[in-house]
């Protein structure tokens, strides 16, 4: 077998190998205000991750008092006030629509903010960096220690950073069950070994995918395992502010001794003097000063970065900021900045996340709590019985989203003098069917219509079925159809 | 055949060796297998030899070799289907106990029949009755109020595990004659006959037919059966014949043929074919679709 060769191994005028190893990245720790905003929301997100599932919300007796908590046993979704049910599913559908707007729209405003600051990829790799950076030390010593061989005191902080990465991964996996049943119960269960093997299970994978997703993948799941670098590329465009090195201010790099020269003949320079601190703080060890791409998450630590050395050399800072292609022209050209963020497609966006938000918001609103849907027998359609008259079936489901039992009443309205039945059910009057509606629950019962339609009736006339709380008034109603043979 | 004796060439591209195996200036890199897959071939093939050993495998002349453990699905199937029988028994044990009338009025029971029975009427009724149980010509509806044999809970559940004409003892009985086929009556008098009973239900009748004649005839040789007011007989599966359902069809030719040829048909025995429960289920299942008394 002959061994494959590396990269260092050809000569200078080979084309390089298509491949190469991932190196590895030491981002050095850096202050500035951006760095402060992703610290806040790091806090932020992460305090209501692993908190919110032991807010408490009162909802009455028999209901779970978690404030948000995805009960999967009985198909409920509570969100505090807000109670949902598998029929309501299209609130959910509407969430991902108006989320996945809001991505649009920030991406339009000021591009892959998402990435920077919020996305979970990039909120626990940047936990799992502090910690790095507090066990290990920051970039420099990092690197030192990773060329040299093994040591005890190494061996110790290695030890060190996993055990603590671990319980961070440990508990990030124990915060996602605690959604998922009554917190303090499952915890306790959790601690006595007597809870359902699923939630370790998912312990487990959640706890295995944040040790390796933070700790060891980083920015590669930004750069080969997401989609959305790929997605935002085309969403953007020459409007959107992304971090941006001001070209048109830093070249040509020099020294700082240099430029000073030059500054000082007249010559023309530029402000970047080639520190490299902007490479070295990017969590995804890249250049921003290549121009946009694909592996940067925006993350606003190179403006830091580089802030930090002009404020030292004293010149303007923002060299690198939020900023985008029309403005560098502008200032090439003589012209003012301008920044324009009323445009098409961000008021398109708006009024898209307007509208949804706003129907969500609106049937939310005018939740009932008493519902009722109707399947039309297809097999047969329609039955002729013995005195001509027709009888339909239908498959009704009453929905009672009301925390105790009810009585209500059934009635028909559509088809001439319609009589309805309803199968295996003790009628309180004849012509009344009315029957009980356990609380919280779905009834399902066959309910059948007669009708006297003459021969002449057109085959199909429009039947509704109300349904009356006796007791609270609230009615219910349903469309479907009722068809003559 | 490559020549090996030369040093060996590097790709440019990818930095890997070749294998000197060139083909129109296509050149075969040489990327030899990993180690782990190797070792994971080698493992299955290990597995493989196993795995002969332990489960039935080998075809012989009088069966098969069985194995080590006598390991057979059948048998599992077995143990899977008793476990399902555990699981169910409750359940089942509920709808075996409770009479007709207890499970109509239980929604959990109720629910059980019409599952079970919608099932099993797919899998032995439906050939005849249809999948939605809307019958056809011959073969009844029963989603509509019209029994030959009767529909309370009780009378369908006879029906159906004793037939009708099925040749079980304990079976309906009861035939429609061939009036014509055997001499009994003339053709004449069919025709008669036949747009009587039409005139019964309100349907035309051909002119000129002399109804009174056909009542006469039916007073003579109908009534037997289907009674004075022709409301039909369900002792002897004899249809009412003043209602608008008409088993075999209510044109004039097709009753002429009833009445000339006669008409048999047959609903076969189910008792012993399933068991007393699903008979059960399957009789409040056809009750509930609606045409039940």
């Amino acid at each position: 077998m002959n061994k494959p060769l590396r990269a260092t191994d050809l000569q200078p005028d080979d084309d390089g190998p298509l491949y190469t190893a991932q190196k590895k990245i030491y981002p050095q720790s850096v202050t500035g205000p951006f760095r402060r905003i992703k610290w806040i929301l790091m806090a932020v997100c992460l305090g209501i991750y692993y908190f919110l599932p032991f807010v408490r919300w009162n909802r009455g007796l028999g209901a779970p008092d978690q404030a948000v908590l995805i009960d999967l046993a009985n198909n409920r979704f509570y969100f505090f006030a807000i109670e949902l049910w598998p029929q309501e599913i299209y609130y959910f559908t509407g969430l991902l629509i108006v989320a996945a707007i809001v991505l649009f729209l920030m991406n339009s405003l000021g591009g892959r903010v998402w990435c920077g600051y919020l996305c979970p990829q990039t909120v626990w790799t940047d936990l799992f960096y502090a910690v790095e950076r507090f066990v290990e030390g920051d970039r420099r010593e990092r690197m030192r220690k990773a060329g040299e061989g093994f040591k005890l005191q190494r061996a110790a902080e290695l030890a060190l950073k996993h055990s603590i990465w671990l319980m961070i991964a440990w508990w990030t996996g124990g915060a996602w069950v605690l959604y998922f049943a009554d917190a303090p119960t499952l915890i306790k269960e959790l601690v006595t070994f007597d809870a359902p093997m699923v939630a370790y299970i998912w312990i487990g994978i959640l706890t295995f995918t944040t040790y390796t997703l933070a700790g060891f993948m980083r920015e590669q799941v930004c750069v080969y395992m997401c989609p959305w670098p790929r997605i935002q590329a085309a969403l953007t465009d020459e409007w959107a502010l992304n971090v941006t090195y001001k070209y048109d201010r830093g070249e040509k790099r020099s020294s700082l001794k240099k430029a000073a020269q030059l500054r000082a003949l007249g010559e023309p320079v530029g402000d970047c003097v080639d520190c490299n601190q902007c490479v070295a703080v990017c969590p995804t060890g890249i250049d921003i000063r290549n121009g946009p791409q694909l592996d940067c998450i925006q993350c606003g630590l190179c403006i830091d970065a580089c802030d930090n050395v002009m404020k030292k050399i004293g010149r303007p800072t923002r060299l690198i900021g939020y900023d985008n292609d029309i403005n560098i022209h502008r200032r090439m050209e003589g012209k003012p900045e301008i920044f324009k963020p009323i445009r098409a497609r961000t008021v398109i966006y708006t009024v898209i996340i307007v509208a949804i938000g706003g129907a969500m918001l609106y049937k939310l609103a005018n939740r009932t709590l008493l519902d009722v849907n109707v399947l039309h027998d297809r097999n047969p359609v329609a039955v002729r019985l013995s005195d001509g008259s027709v009888r339909n079936g239908y498959t009704v489901r009453f929905l009672n989203k009301r925390g105790f039992d009810r009585v209500v009443a059934i009635d028909v309205e559509g088809p001439p003098n319609a009589v309805i039945h309803v199968v295996g059910s003790d009628s309180i009057t004849p012509d009344r069917p009315m029957i009980i509606l356990g609380r919280d629950t779905t009834t399902e019962l066959r309910v059948l219509v007669d009708s006297n339609s003459a021969d002449d009736t057109p085959q199909s006339v429009p039947v509704t079925f109300h349904v009356t709380d006796i007791g609270l008034g609230e009615v219910a109603s349903t469309k479907d159809v009722f068809v003559t043979p | 055949m490559a020549d090996h004796s030369h040093h060996v060439e590097i790709d440019k591209v990818t930095g890997t060796a070749t294998t000197g195996h060139e083909w129109d200036g296509i050149k075969e890199l040489n990327t030899p297998l990993p180690r782990w897959w190797i070792w994971t071939f080698y493992a299955t093939i290990i597995w493989s030899i196993g795995y002969f050993i332990v489960y039935p495998a080998w075809p012989m002349v009088n069966g098969y070799t069985r194995g080590l453990f006598g390991y057979s699905s059948r048998a599992e199937l077995d143990v899977d289907l008793a476990k399902l029988d555990q699981v169910r028994g409750e359940k089942m044990q509920a709808l075996a106990t409770a009479s007709l009338e207890e499970i109509e009025k239980n929604p959990a029971l109720l629910a059980l029949a019409r599952a079970k029975g919608k099932v099993v009427f797919g899998d032995n009724c439906a050939p005849c009755h249809g999948s939605g149980a809307a019958g056809g010509k011959g073969y009844p509806n029963l989603n509509d109020d019209d029994w030959l044999w009767g529909g309370t809970l009780e009378q369908i559940e006879k029906t159906i595990k004793f037939g009708a004409r099925s040749g079980h003892d304990d079976g309906h009985m009861g035939n429609m004659l061939a009036f014509g086929k055997d001499g009994v009556l003339t053709k004449e008098q069919i025709v008669e006959v036949a747009n009587y009973v039409r005139s019964l239900s309100g349907l035309s009748t051909r002119p000129g037919v002399d109804l009174a004649a056909g009542k006469q005839v039916f007073a003579d040789n109908c009534v037997a059966c289907h009674g004075d007011d022709a409301k039909g007989n369900q002792e002897l599966g004899a249809p009412n014949l003043t209602d608008r359902i008409w088993l075999y069809g209510s044109d004039e030719a097709t009753i002429i043929d009833t009445v000339t040829n006669g008409r048999a048909g047959v609903m076969p025995a189910w008792i012993g074919r399933l068991d007393p429960t699903t008979i059960k289920a399957m009789a409040v299942y056809v009750h509930s679709l609606g045409g039940g008394k």
